[in-house]
């Protein structure tokens, strides 16, 4: 039953020198659906791949927003990322309660962070089985941050987690460097277009309205996830393969 | 056992006191001065006090009322920008966030019935923008072009209205405060004519050192009050 001695607590280094809890953990984040997350001088934004349990359940939902300039997208326990959620959001209210203005994404990304390294230091705790990318736009510009199970955290020009996202890190490999002189219909087609790689090795599924969900924030833009019909106009540019720059905005 | 417990107590009146601060928003930046005493009820018990105080590159805070709050207030601030700085992400904290952070501790401390005895003038200049605001002990903020505290609201307010206009130069500023001051000088029974004024402008943050108002005694009616009245004026 026990395939090893050392994974039974986060607490207990492995004679390796590794930490199996949260490792399993990472495993987690692997097994979510995809999200992809890009950025450019003014936007980042965040694609993300919506699963179902089963026909006759609802999607499982990816976008949290967490206040007008930052929202993430999950890889994981959905569950765990709800928490989290709350607990960023009530961060952000609480700056800007105290300093009038909106917190700094490197802030709130180090303060969630903490709350993951916390989770794989107490003996009463399990690391957060969730994986998230947050983006945001403040004084220094967009963000676009990875969080893990771990504690670490990671800035980005682009990144993707979750299910086979190694072949949209692969898309993503080939493009980052164009993307900060991309406008933001070409960011938000890259960022699709890195999500369908995702699923492209897959017979039964392709990316459309039911499954896949935008979110955008910027410069003169909170944010604002777009999903159902209002995703349609950014998936037509996949269809079409055309890199006609498309009408992003009037889809709210 | 002890069934009757004490009140707690707090501090009901300030006991060491600054003056009068002044504030004045200017096109090109804001100019904040105070003078330089601290009253011990009416003596001026230590004239060589600085009520100014840089808070980061761009901020300002000029503070009256107890002198011992407002040293807890400049080490709250400090605090903070000690924090700012550790981060180390480049973000620092923008005058109204200061004036907004400060009228939350003054509230908080009022709300425990025990406040902060001073009002604050937070003065600032960011990306081109002038900011400035004052909090009260009662953690009431507000923001205005022109902005006095203690005697100044009633000497030095309708002359700084009277004065102000929004193309306002620093320099100019400087020179309107300096009269404001001398006013205050001849009529505030707890002020000295040493002052010290701050300027926020795109060049950053600057105090002067303390320096002397020229004063004149000479007028008639100082010098003989009782020739043309049969009552004093003062």
């Amino acid at each position: 039953m026990f395939r090893n001695q050392y994974d039974t607590d986060v607490t207990t280094f492995s004679p390796q020198g590794r930490l199996h809890q949260i490792e399993y953990a990472q495993e987690a984040v692997k097994q979510g659906s995809a999200v992809v997350g890009v950025r450019n001088k003014n936007y980042a934004v965040l694609a993300t791949l919506k699963r179902t349990t089963s026909d006759l359940a609802s999607t499982q939902k990816k976008l949290f927003k967490i206040d007008d300039h930052v929202g993430m997208a999950i890889a994981g326990l959905t569950a765990d990322a709800r928490l989290l959620s709350k607990y960023m959001r009530t961060e952000c209210l609480n700056y800007k309660y105290v300093y009038e203005c909106a917190m700094p994404l490197s802030r709130l990304v180090l303060r969630v962070a903490d709350k993951h390294q916390i989770a794989t230091q107490r003996v009463s705790k399990r690391p957060f089985g969730v994986g998230l990318l947050i983006i945001g736009y403040d004084q220094q510009g967009p963000h676009l941050y990875e969080t893990s199970p771990s504690g670490e955290y990671w800035e980005y020009q682009a990144m993707s987690i979750g299910a086979r996202a190694q072949s949209a890190r692969t898309y993503l490999e080939k493009v980052f460097e164009t993307l900060n002189s991309c406008s933001l219909d070409q960011l938000c087609r890259h960022a699709i277009l890195a999500l369908r790689e995702t699923v492209a090795a897959l017979k039964d599924i392709d990316l459309s309205t039911k499954n896949c969900a935008l979110a955008i924030v910027g410069e003169d833009l909170d944010f604002t996830i777009y999903e159902d019909e209002d995703v349609l106009p950014y998936l037509d540019v996949i269809e079409t393969g055309s890199s006609q720059p498309m009408d992003g905005q009037s889809s709210t | 056992m002890q069934l009757v417990v004490d009140p707690v107590r707090h501090t009901t009146s300030p006991l060491v006191t600054g003056g009068s601060v002044i504030g004045i928003k200017c096109s090109d930046g804001v100019v904040i001065a105070a003078d330089t005493l601290a009253s011990y009820g009416s003596l001026a018990r230590f004239q060589n006090f600085s009520r100014l105080l840089k808070v980061t590159d761009s901020c300002l805070l000029g503070g009256g009322g107890e002198i011992s709050d407002f040293q807890e207030i400049q080490r709250l601030l400090e605090n903070l920008t000690t924090q700012d700085f550790c981060f180390n992400d480049e973000h620092k904290k923008s005058p109204r966030s200061l004036h907004q952070y400060l009228g939350r501790v003054l509230y908080a401390q009022r709300s425990r019935l025990n406040p902060f005895w001073n009002s604050l003038i937070v003065g600032g200049y960011v990306q081109s923008q002038s900011f400035l605001g004052m909090v009260d002990l009662y953690g009431t903020t507000f923001e205005s072009e022109v902005l006095a505290s203690g005697f100044g609201v009633l000497l030095g307010l309708p002359l700084l209205r009277k004065a102000y206009r929004p193309d306002l130069t620093v320099q100019e500023g400087i020179k309107i405060v300096e009269e404001v001051y001398r006013v205050l000088f001849y009529r505030d029974a707890r002020s000295i004519n040493r002052i010290q004024v701050a300027t926020a402008t795109v060049d950053g943050v600057t105090i002067s050192e303390p320096y002397s108002l020229e004063t004149k005694w000479d007028f008639k009616g100082f010098v003989n009050p009782r020739s043309t009245y049969d009552e004093s004026t003062w």
